[in-house]
């Protein structure tokens, strides 16, 4: 370095780039290196460290809608206790043992990268989407009950249900109490950050599905079976973060009134 | 160079002097090399081209707007055009002008041949970005020609939900997507200070220019996001009736302007941010001096992105919030001027027993100093809650923040283009033009708006195009100096589009700065480095570039 001397006005010489698949310095050039990056260690931390950052900012992305949930559910509570009830806990369950399945089969994806397995990944990522695509399947479901029961907010949202309870059979007593029609007013909140959060939510899992199926034809024809893991690793990162998103969601709109001291 | 000259410009000899045959503008050529290169250089010259297009829009605003207000009748146009003039200004002239001026411009090009590097971490999601952007500017202008926007650029709900049958939607997509751009810059930036930085150059060996630009960028990871989804919520509640900001559904219009706000304030120090690393970089080569108090001035900028999350109620203080929480948000405004002190006092003590020149970057940055120093010390009125109460909403605050962003931001933005257009271009501008177009901007920015600090504190509301006719004096003088600042933002682009193919070669060190963008060719290889550059002195080491003069050889490719 020291040594270069070259004067100021002198034409330089381009910077060889590495032809016979080695940099100048005589390090082995894989072919997945950037020519900007200095190693391939380089590459692959500041590739994840970019990936955490966008986290980051689905953080903060995410975090309004939570910040609305936070405001709402404590104005009111009433109303988002029996709007919440409305929502089927079985399938919230089911939906949430899809996605850990589904980010289980993408962390052994991420190994099978590592260890160099072609046909392992590839299988790997195929269940990911398939259970990601279950999960969308069980959602669809849900938001057609939603329909059905008129809980989906505008014209015709009905408050009927939370005005005048249905009588349960057996016991001939209301299955949850009723609330004032004004505070029933605000269930249409509820629904609406219901249905912002998890159309949100789920408009990730299409992203990622998209995504997917890139990586799996990406995967199939080779690229990540010498040690180029940076592109599963980081989409991993991505798929898990949608998976914890999920999983501040279920507990926040599906379980606010189911706690043992009911 | 004599101790006589009151110069430090240094140009090779024109007889013989060239370009490099070898750079980053004919390295490859066709319009196609450029729509699709992922050369940060390139980028931030596509930035730079679309970025100024914008500004003349946003500024043709801001001309039929002081047209308008001439007069204290409403002569020129109705109220709900005059209502779109303004509108289309502020959008413009933040989302599409301040918030990636320098950024995405001098930022761009500088920051990896600051630290040392190749490029940028992510060529390709920086091209994105510039795509991102020319999206956003595309629908802006689409909002525009199809009939504009009357919402101010602050969306406020529920006039933008609700009573506006503009294009809204159109406008609040256009935002949307460049944010995105502008977080994918930000990103950018702190994974290549992060992660790319050449041997030896430590975080407290980067020039000040990198500390500011780290600051913003976190600012615009954090901010613009929150931005997004209180923008999506307006589109939605616009399209299929979400009440989420509808209090006749039960929502609460000041969440919106909480969420707006939370990146809209810390927006302000995204503006500004860039532009004192410029300051600091111009200061620091025309006084020959080593920028004083180097660690404070760095980590008084990421003092103001932390500070900056923190205050963003106090644009809402007579909108409802709390007694306790403006209390609160006040006190904390008045921490953010600390570090914006500390910064101005290490500047001027930077100049003190310097070996000051004039030059048109200096002529700039002095400019800066004091107009951004009114426009700071205004803010600290504004930020008390009595004060607030009187002034908000009059043209007190336009002129408060016309100081911060116009005189401080786009005083710093011209510093920086003029500072490193040499180092750009290759060229060099007429040096007396130029001196020239600082003084008439500096004399028109003084004679727009310090009326309108008179004006605002007789009471003159902002946004109606009608105004009582004691006003009128004021007015015109606040007109005419728009017409002579207008003057002074014309003459740079005719000078410097002059320049380009007619002024004098400037050979790589016009300026004998220290920094590592002055030890390469200007203009620069695609590479930048023909060797990795090993850092073995601080920012700013005047002797240490003496001694390599003196030894006539450059460490850098």
């Amino acid at each position: 370095m020291d040594n270069a001397a070259i004067t100021l006005n002198e034409p330089l010489m381009p910077h060889e780039e590495a032809v016979s698949g080695r940099d100048p310095h005589g390090h082995v050039m894989l072919p997945q290196h950037r020519h900007h990056f200095e190693t391939e260690e380089q590459q692959r931390e500041a590739g994840s460290f970019g990936m955490w950052l966008f986290l980051l900012t689905e953080i903060m992305f995410f975090g309004g809608m939570f910040f609305a949930y936070l405001l709402y559910r404590n104005w009111y509570n009433p109303a988002f206790v029996v709007a919440s009830n409305q929502l089927n806990v079985v399938l919230g369950a089911i939906n949430t043992a899809v996605l850990i399945t589904s980010g289980f089969f993408m962390a052994l994806g991420v190994y099978a990268a590592e260890v160099r397995n072609r046909s392992m990944l590839v299988w790997m990522l195929i269940l990911t989407s398939v259970f990601g695509c279950i999960f969308l399947g069980v959602k669809y479901f849900e938001y057609k009950e939603k329909y059905e029961k008129h809980h989906i907010p505008g014209v015709n949202f009905n408050i009927s249900e939370f005005v005048n309870p249905p009588i349960d059979a057996k016991t001939h007593k209301p299955d949850q109490p009723a609330i004032a029609p004004d505070m029933a007013q605000k269930t249409q909140i509820f629904f609406f950050l219901y249905f912002g959060m998890t159309g949100m939510h789920a408009l990730h899992m299409i992203i990622g599905l998209g995504l997917l199926v890139w990586l799996i034809w990406r995967a199939n024809r080779g690229d990540f079976s010498f040690g180029y893991v940076a592109p599963i690793e980081n989409f991993g990162l991505y798929w898990h973060f949608v998976d914890i998103v999920w999983l501040f969601l279920f507990p926040l709109l599906y379980l606010i009134n189911r706690h043992p001291l009911k | 160079m004599s101790a006589t000259t009151n110069t430090i410009v240094v140009l090779p000899d024109q007889e013989t002097a060239r370009l490099p045959k070898r750079n980053y503008l004919n390295n490859e050529h066709g319009l196609l090399s450029w729509l699709l290169t992922a050369d940060h250089k390139r980028i931030a010259m596509l930035y730079l081209i679309s970025i100024t297009f914008f500004f003349f829009i946003g500024g043709a605003f801001a001309g039929l707007i002081r047209l308008e207000l001439l007069t204290p009748q409403p002569d020129l146009v109705a109220a709900d055009t005059y209502n779109k003039f303004f509108t289309m200004h502020g959008i413009i002239m933040i989302f599409l002008f301040l918030v990636p001026s320098v950024p995405a411009t001098l930022g761009n090009f500088l920051i990896p041949i600051m630290i040392g590097a190749k490029d940028l971490a992510f060529p390709k999601i920086n091209l994105l970005s510039w795509y991102l952007y020319m999206i956003g500017g595309t629908l802006t202008l689409a909002a525009l020609v199809l009939g504009g926007v009357d919402t101010g650029w602050t969306f406020t709900t529920p006039l933008s939900t609700h009573y506006l049958n503009t294009h809204v939607i159109t406008a609040a997509t256009a935002i949307f997507v460049a944010g995105f751009s502008s977080i994918f810059t930000g990103l950018n930036f702190i994974v290549t200070i992060h992660r790319m930085r050449a041997p030896g150059m430590t975080w407290f060996r980067m020039p000040l220019f990198c500390w500011s630009n780290y600051a913003a960028s976190v600012l615009m990871v954090l901010g613009t996001p929150v931005l997004a989804i209180a923008i999506v919520l307006v589109a939605l509640e616009r399209l299929v009736g979400i009440g989420v900001f509808d209090p006749a559904k039960g929502g609460d219009p000041l969440l919106f302007q909480h969420l707006f706000w939370f990146y809209s304030h810390p927006a302000v120090y995204i503006m500004i941010l860039p532009g004192f690393g410029v300051i600091s970089e111009v200061i620091s080569t025309f006084s020959r001096k080593r920028v004083f108090g180097y660690t404070a001035v760095a980590f008084s900028s990421v003092a103001i992105a932390l500070f900056g999350f923190f205050v963003w109620a106090h644009h809402m203080f007579i909108m409802g919030v709390s007694n306790y929480s403006a209390l609160v948000f006040s006190l904390l405004t008045m921490l953010v001027a600390v570090p914006s002190a500390i910064k101005t006092f290490n500047w001027s003590f930077t100049l003190q027993k310097g070996s000051i020149t004039f030059e048109t970057p200096m002529l700039y940055a002095f400019g800066f100093i004091g107009l951004f120093t009114i426009g700071g010390l205004t803010g600290v009125f504004l930020g008390s809650l009595g004060m607030d109460i009187h002034l908000t909403e009059t043209y007190f605050i336009v002129a408060h923040f016309h100081f911060v962003m116009v005189g401080g931001m786009l005083m710093a933005f011209l510093a920086g283009i003029h500072f490193w257009w040499p180092k750009l271009t290759g060229r060099m501008y007429p040096e007396s033009l130029s001196k020239l177009a600082a003084v008439t901007t500096f004399i028109g920015f003084n004679l727009t708006f310090l009326p309108q600090f008179i004006l605002g504190y007789l009471g003159m509301p902002r946004r109606y195009h009608a105004y009582p006719p004691e006003f009128q004096v004021l007015n015109v003088l606040s007109t005419a100096g728009a017409t002579v600042l207008g003057v002074g933002y014309m003459l740079p682009l005719l000078y410097l589009g002059w320049s380009l193919k007619y002024g004098a070669i400037a050979g790589n060190n016009p300026w004998q700065a220290t920094g590592l963008e002055w030890q390469i060719q200007s203009p620069p290889l695609t590479e930048n480095f023909v060797e990795t550059p090993i850092i073995d002195y601080e920012a700013y080491d005047y002797e240490w570039l003496e001694r390599k003069q003196h030894e006539g050889v450059t460490t850098v490719g």
